[in-house]
């Protein structure tokens, strides 16, 4: 996909207009994030044994699994961000934020619905208030808020004051919501609950796992990034738009 | 000369409270709407196969929040008409002392809800309250303390927002939950007849809550506002 080009040549005559640098959104890290996932899809499917006792559904592990250490990664680079954003006042730490928000709300639905189409068949229901179910779907929730407030207000300077203390509130509540849900797990014990000890795996699955790793990693710095560009572009544009309106 | 910070949260207090007090009208409209909520749940439950003693801390805590938001709501949405926020940065305290002022306004406001809602579903739900109603107070307030310290900040930046109403919710529900979890829990093991020690655990968890979001909330309001 290219990017939107903006630059108008009447307008570049002046000189004095920020003009902006014409790059494609997704980039080659992008290729090499979809060239590795897809390696890594056919390794799965084609080259990784059946796990003995869940069968075909443990394969579900290599998507699930690697999606929720991505969708940490992005909400850890959100949390960092509004800090360094209170501080530092820099429009570009407000963007990463906002791309790693989105981001991260991609990756956290992918957990969400990997993880009941692999804990139908194995654990037997689709969902338990297990602490670590319950963590991942009120982080969708706050990202989500997240982005809904952004999309609420209105002047730039504010919306990004507004989600920086929002994003690190957040980080203060998780560990709240975690002790929460293990007061709640201790007290009222659910056999349902209990999830196995992961076996040690064999060497096969564990490639097969960290070449999703790789993968999943490598296409979320991939998205932050391409979604970050997005953001300069947009914002140059608008930049563009109320510098033409003024006159 | 600026006021000390809790001199001038007494002075913003007084001044909502007072607001409150000559209008009357935001106050009765919550209390109606908690009972109400209260009788309402009680139809949702078939009252012969669940005892209303395992009913009660639910219901008790689901419509505080619910009443807790409406309350909130209103904290910073009233500073909105002819823009009477402008008025308060413009007088001479500090800001954390606008946040920790409006936000003692709200305590009372919602700590006054509890003290009526809570006598109410005792009565209403047959519950053994006798020597309990003390801890059962002290629980409210420590929720209380925590529901409003998020929500009064929240308020604040949902009032700017073109989405007021609905943003307020959807902020302030995820971080009710750790409170509402243990002013629940807390409630049910005493409604439960079980010793005091045991609702210890979510007492801490409300009190850390309170304490941790007391703190970063008054720190982050100034944030919130223009610059």
């Amino acid at each position: 996909m290219s990017s939107i080009s903006v630059a108008d040549p009447a307008r570049d005559q002046t000189g004095t207009r920020p003009t902006i640098e014409e790059r494609p959104l997704f980039g080659w890290l992008f290729a090499i994030a979809v060239a590795c996932m897809v390696a890594a899809y056919v390794r799965a499917v084609a080259f990784t044994p059946i796990e003995a006792l869940q069968g075909a559904a443990q394969k579900i592990y290599y998507v699930h699994v690697p999606a929720a250490l991505s969708a940490y990664l992005s909400l850890g680079i959100v949390a960092l961000m509004s800090i360094v954003y209170l501080w530092l006042h820099d429009e570009r730490a407000d963007r990463l934020a906002e791309s790693a928000g989105e981001v991260g709300l991609v990756f956290l639905t992918v957990v969400l619905t990997t993880g009941p189409l692999w804990g139908k068949p194995i654990w037997g229901t689709w969902w338990t208030w297990d602490a670590r179910l319950t963590l991942t779907l009120f982080l969708w929730f706050l990202t989500a808020g997240y982005l809904v407030l952004r999309g609420a207000v209105e002047d730039p300077a504010m919306r990004a004051r507004y989600s920086a203390v929002l994003g690190i509130l957040a980080a203060l509540l998780i560990p709240f919501i975690h002790l929460s849900v293990y007061l709640f797990n201790t007290l009222h014990p659910k056999p349902i609950l209990l999830k196995p000890d992961k076996p040690s795996m064999p060497s096969e699955m564990l490639i097969t796992f960290f070449s999703f790793f790789v993968a999943c990693t490598i296409l979320c710095i991939a998205l932050i990034s391409a979604r970050y560009r997005y953001g300069v572009e947009r914002d140059g544009l608008r930049a563009l738009e109320s510098d033409g309106g003024d006159r | 000369m600026r006021p000390p910070v809790l001199t001038a949260a007494w002075l913003v207090a007084r001044k909502d409270l007072k607001i409150e007090f000559r209008t009357r009208t935001a106050f009765l409209a919550v209390l109606v709407f908690a009972i109400l909520g209260v009788a309402i749940f009680y139809f949702a439950w078939d009252s012969t196969a669940v005892a209303a003693i395992d009913l009660a801390p639910g219901v008790l805590w689901v419509i505080f929040t619910f009443s807790g938001l409406l309350s909130l709501q209103r904290s910073f949405g009233a500073e909105q008409s002819e823009r009477a926020l402008d008025g308060l940065l413009l007088s001479p305290i500090d800001r954390e002392a606008i946040f920790l002022g409006k936000a003692l306004a709200n305590l009372v406001f919602v700590a006054g809800i509890q003290l009526v809602t809570i006598p109410a579903v005792a009565l209403l739900y047959n519950l053994p309250l006798g020597r309990t109603i003390v801890i059962l107070l002290a629980i409210a307030l420590l929720a209380a303390v925590g529901l409003v310290a998020v929500g009064t900040l929240f308020s604040a930046m949902a009032a700017n927002t073109r989405l007021a109403e609905l943003l307020l919710p959807m902020l302030s529900l995820p971080f009710f939950v750790p409170v509402v979890y243990g002013a629940a829990q807390a409630t049910s093991t005493l409604l439960a007849g079980r010793p005091t020690i045991e609702a210890w655990p979510f007492l801490k968890l409300l009190i850390a809550f309170d304490l941790v979001f007391l703190f970063a909330c008054t720190l982050a309001f100034p944030f919130t506002l223009e610059e």
